[in-house]
C-alpha cells in the first residue's frame, strides 16, 4: 500500500467509507495476471471450467444454422448426396474405378461421410476466431473454446449425414457387420484431427488473413490425396507407406471398412492415430502460444 | 484489510506498424522472409511501439467502488482489458482475489436470429454464469428488462431500446465478487440510464467490488467512493472521487492541446471518401493557443474529398469539460437539401462570435460523417481542448466572483428607471 501511494500525486485515501465486510478474500489470489513465460500450459482445467460455454456456443451455431436456412436439414442431406451423385457419374460410370464389390455410390459416400465432416469442420473452425472477434475483444474465456465449438457444431451435421447413409445402405441391401463397432473410435479420431487442423488454422488466420482463403484450396488437394472417391488399394503398393503418412488415409479407409466390410488396414490406422495425436498436441500448444495476441490483432 | 485487487507495475506495449493494418497476410510474411531472412530470424524488423499503459499500481479493497477516469487514450480501456484477461500485459502483475465478471459492452454475443430467452442463456454463459445460475435468475432478468411479452421473439425484431434493456438486464444479474464495467451507461435513453445507475448502486451497496470507467463525472461521483485518474497510461491521481473528478475536470492534457491537433489529425484512420487535413483555430488572424473570450474564434477545417460524395457533413460539437454537448453546428446547416461534393480539397470555416464562450474549459470535437451511412471520423471526433480566458465584457468590479454557467453570450441589457416607480 505504502509504495503505491507514493507514486500518486494525491495519495489521500478515503477512510470515510469503510466497505462492508461482505466477502472474505481467499488466501491465494484466484487469478494472477502477468505476461506469459516461455512455457505455456494447455489450460485444460480452465477449459473444463468453461464447458457450459462450449455447450452454448455449439448450441448457438447449430440452432442458428438450422433456423436461418429454411432448408437447413435438407442442405446437410443434399450436399453429400449431390457430391456422391457427381462422383458416381464421373468416376463410377465414365472412369469405372474398381470398387471391390460394393456399389460405387456406397464407396464414395462412405468416404465422403467422414471427409465432408472433416473439411467442413476445418473450414468453420479455421474462420471461427475471426468470425467471433466481437467476443474475443470483449470477454474472457479460454479462446480454444471457439474453434472447438465450431467443430462440435459440425458433429451434428455428421450425425444427420449418417442417417442418410443408413438409408442408402438399406436401399442397396448392404449387410451390417461387427465392424460397425469401430465407428465411435473412428469418429473420435476424425474429430481429433479436425480439431488439431482447425485450431491451428484458426490461430494462424488471426495473424495472416489469407489463411482463410488458402484453407479451402488445400482441403481440396488433401481430398484427392486421401481415399475419398477411390478405394485405398488403387494406390500402388510401393507408395502406400508414404501415402499412409497422411492421417486422413487410415481414418477414411477405416470408415469404409467399418461400413462396407473388408479388412481393417491396421498399420494405416495406427499411423493415423499417432499423426493425429501429434498434430492435435502441437496445434494446441501453438494455439496457446499465439493466443495472447488474439485480442490485439483480431 | 487485505486487497481484493492488487495491481503492480502493470504495463502494456502495443506495436504500431507504420500505417499498416495490425494483421498481415501470410503472403506478405513469406515474401518478407524471402527478401530479408535474417530479419525474420532475428525476430522482427523496425517496428514502432507505444506504451498504452505503464507502471500502473493500485490496490482495491473488498467492497470499494472505484472509478477509473481519464481522457480518451489515457489507458482506461487497456487497463480494463488486462484486468478482464482479454489481453495480456507486457510487464507487471495483477492479482485478483475473487471471481471477476466484466461488462465492457452490453449484449456481447447476442445473436439476432435467436429469441430473447435463448440470448439470455447464451449471453449469460458468455459472461461466465452457469446454466443453473441463469435458471435461478431468469424471471428476475426478464422482469428487469421489461420485455416479458417478447421473450420468445427473435431479438432482430426488438427495438434498440428493448435490445439494450435485455442485454443490460443479463449483465446486471451477474454475481461476481469483482465487477468491471466500461462505459455501458452511455447507451439508452435517460430513464434506462437512471435504472442502470440504480442497479449499479445496488451492486456496490451489497459489498461487491466494482471498477467503473466512465466519462460521466456525475455518475462517478454518485457511484464511486474513490477514483483513479489516468493520463498517458500512468496513474496521476488516486483518492476520493469528488477530489479526483475535480482534478480531471480542471486537467487540460498537453497531449491534445491546440498546438497538438496536427499530430492527432495525421494519425486518424483512413476513410475511403474523406481525409481530414488540418484544423486551424485562429483569433484575429493569429493562431489561437489560448482562447480569449472577448474575440471571435475562427475554426477552419481543411479536408480532402476523395470521391464524389453525397450528404457529407462536417460539423463540430462544443462540449463542456464533462463531455456534455452544449451545441452542435454543421457546415451545411444553412444550405438547402443534401449536398453533393466533388473530389477535391475544401475548407469549411465557422466563427464562434466574440462574447459567447465562458472562461471555462471546453472540448471542441470536430466530426465528419456521411448522412445515413457512416462516420468518417472516430466516434469521439477529433477533440481539441479549449481553455478560455476571460477578456470579454465583464464588470471589472466583480472580477473576483467565480463564473457560473457554461456559456457567456453577450446579452443586451438595458436598465431604465421606471417612470411610475418611487
Amino acid at each position: 500500500m505504502g509504495e503505491t501511494a507514493a507514486k500518486t500525486a494525491r495519495p489521500a485515501r478515503t477512510e470515510e467509507h469503510p466497505p462492508p465486510p461482505a466477502f472474505e478474500p481467499p488466501r491465494e489470489p484466484l487469478v494472477i495476471i502477468e505476461p506469459t513465460r516461455r512455457r505455456v500450459s494447455l489450460g485444460l482445467r480452465d477449459l473444463w471450467a468453461y464447458r457450459e460455454l462450449l455447450y452454448f456456443l455449439v448450441w448457438r451455431d447449430v440452432k442458428v444454422r438450422y433456423k436461418q436456412t429454411a432448408f437447413g436439414v435438407l442442405w446437410v442431406v443434399a450436399q453429400p448426396l449431390l457430391t456422391t451423385l457427381i462422383f458416381t457419374l464421373v468416376l463410377g460410370m465414365l472412369v469405372k474405378i474398381p470398387t471391390e464389390g460394393a456399389p460405387y455410390p456406397l464407396l464414395v459416400f462412405s468416404g465422403l461421410l467422414p471427409w465432408t465432416f472433416f473439411s467442413g469442420a476445418v473450414a468453420t473452425s479455421g474462420n471461427s476466431l475471426v468470425g467471433n472477434s466481437h467476443l474475443i475483444t470483449k470477454v474472457y474465456f479460454p479462446r480454444m473454446i471457439i474453434p472447438v465449438a465450431a467443430v462440435g457444431a459440425r458433429l451434428v451435421d455428421f450425425l444427420v449425414a449418417f442417417v442418410v447413409f443408413a438409408g442408402l445402405m438399406l436401399y442397396y441391401g448392404q449387410p451390417l457387420t461387427w465392424r460397425l463397432a469401430a465407428l465411435p473410435l473412428l469418429v473420435l479420431l476424425v474429430t481429433a484431427l479436425a480439431l488439431g487442423v482447425g485450431m491451428w488454422a484458426s490461430a494462424l488466420n488471426v495473424r495472416y488473413r489469407d489463411v482463410g482463403v488458402a484453407v479451402p484450396v488445400l482441403m481440396q488437394l488433401w481430398m484427392f490425396a486421401s481415399p475419398v472417391v477411390y478405394p485405398l488399394n488403387l494406390v500402388p503398393e510401393n507408395w502406400r507407406a508414404v501415402y499412409a503418412l497422411n492421417p486422413a488415409v487410415g481414418i477414411i479407409a477405416g470408415f469404409r471398412t467399418a461400413l462396407l466390410g473388408g479388412e481393417f488396414d491396421l498399420t494405416a490406422l495406427a499411423v493415423s492415430v499417432v499423426v493425429t495425436l501429434v498434430v492435435l498436441v502441437l496445434a494446441a500448444y501453438s494455439f496457446r502460444r499465439m493466443e495472447k495476441f488474439f485480442a490485439d490483432l483480431v | 484489510m487485505k486487497p481484493i485487487i492488487r495491481v503492480e507495475g502493470l504495463g502494456k506495449q502495443y506495436r504500431i506498424g507504420a500505417g499498416r493494418p495490425s494483421y498481415a497476410t501470410l503472403r506478405d510474411a513469406l515474401a518478407g522472409a524471402a527478401r530479408a531472412p535474417w530479419r525474420v530470424l532475428a525476430g522482427g524488423g523496425e517496428e514502432e511501439t507505444v506504451w498504452a499503459l505503464r507502471d500502473v499500481s493500485f490496490d482495491v479493497r473488498p467492497g470499494e467502488t472505484v472509478g477509473i477516469i481519464g481522457r480518451n487514450g489515457a489507458g482506461k480501456s487497456t487497463l480494463l482489458k488486462i484486468l478482464s484477461r482479454i489481453t495480456e500485459p507486457t510487464e507487471g502483475r495483477a492479482e485478483l482475489w475473487g471471481r471477476v465478471a466484466s461488462m465492457l459492452e452490453v449484449g456481447t454475443g447476442f445473436h439476432p436470429e435467436l429469441t430473447g430467452r435463448e440470448n439470455v442463456y447464451l449471453n449469460g454463459a458468455i459472461l461466465g454464469m452457469t446454466r443453473r445460475e441463469i435458471d435461478k435468475r431468469f424471471d428476475e432478468i426478464v422482469a428487469f428488462s421489461e420485455v416479458e411479452r417478447f421473450i420468445n421473439t427473435p431479438v432482430k425484431r426488438y427495438s434498440s431500446g428493448m435490445y439494450l434493456r435485455l442485454a443490460f438486464a443479463v449483465a446486471a444479474h451477474l454475481e461476481p465478487e469483482i465487477l468491471i464495467v466500461d462505459e455501458v451507461l452511455a447507451v439508452g435513453d435517460a430513464a434506462f440510464q437512471k435504472k442502470c445507475l440504480g442497479k449499479m448502486g445496488d451492486v456496490a451497496g451489497r459489498g461487491r467490488t466494482v471498477l467503473f470507467v466512465s466519462h460521466n463525472m456525475q455518475a462517478i461521483r454518485q457511484l464511486c467512493s474513490r477514483a483513479v485518474l489516468l493520463r498517458g497510461g500512468t496513474v496521476t491521481a488516486d483518492g476520493p472521487a469528488s477530489e479526483v473528478t475535480e482534478l480531471y475536470l480542471r486537467d487540460v492534457p498537453r497531449a491534445s492541446s491546440i498546438a497538438d491537433v496536427g499530430s492527432v489529425v495525421r494519425k486518424l484512420p483512413p476513410d475511403p471518401s474523406f481525409r481530414l487535413k488540418e484544423i486551424e483555430l485562429t483569433q484575429d488572424g493569429e493562431a489561437a493557443e489560448r482562447v480569449l473570450s472577448g474575440r471571435p474564434l475562427e475554426i477552419a477545417i481543411r479536408y480532402e474529398v476523395l470521391e464524389l460524395t453525397k450528404g457529407l457533413r462536417v460539423y463540430f460539437d462544443l462540449c463542456d469539460s464533462e463531455g456534455t454537448v452544449l451545441f452542435r453546428s454543421f457546415h451545411d446547416e444553412r444550405a438547402d437539401g443534401v449536398t453533393v461534393m466533388e473530389p477535391g480539397e475544401y475548407a469549411s470555416r465557422a466563427v464562434i462570435a466574440a462574447d459567447t464562450l465562458a472562461p471555462v474549459f471546453y472540448e471542441l470535437r470536430v466530426h465528419a460523417g456521411i448522412y445515413n451511412e457512416r462516420m468518417c471520423t472516430p466516434a469521439e471526433g477529433v477533440a481539441i481542448p479549449l481553455a478560455v480566458e476571460a477578456t470579454g465584457r465583464t464588470n471589472s468590479a466583480y472580477l473576483a466572483d467565480s463564473f457560473r454557467g457554461k456559456l457567456a453570450p453577450a446579452i443586451p441589457w438595458s436598465v431604465e428607471r421606471d417612470s411610475h416607480g418611487g
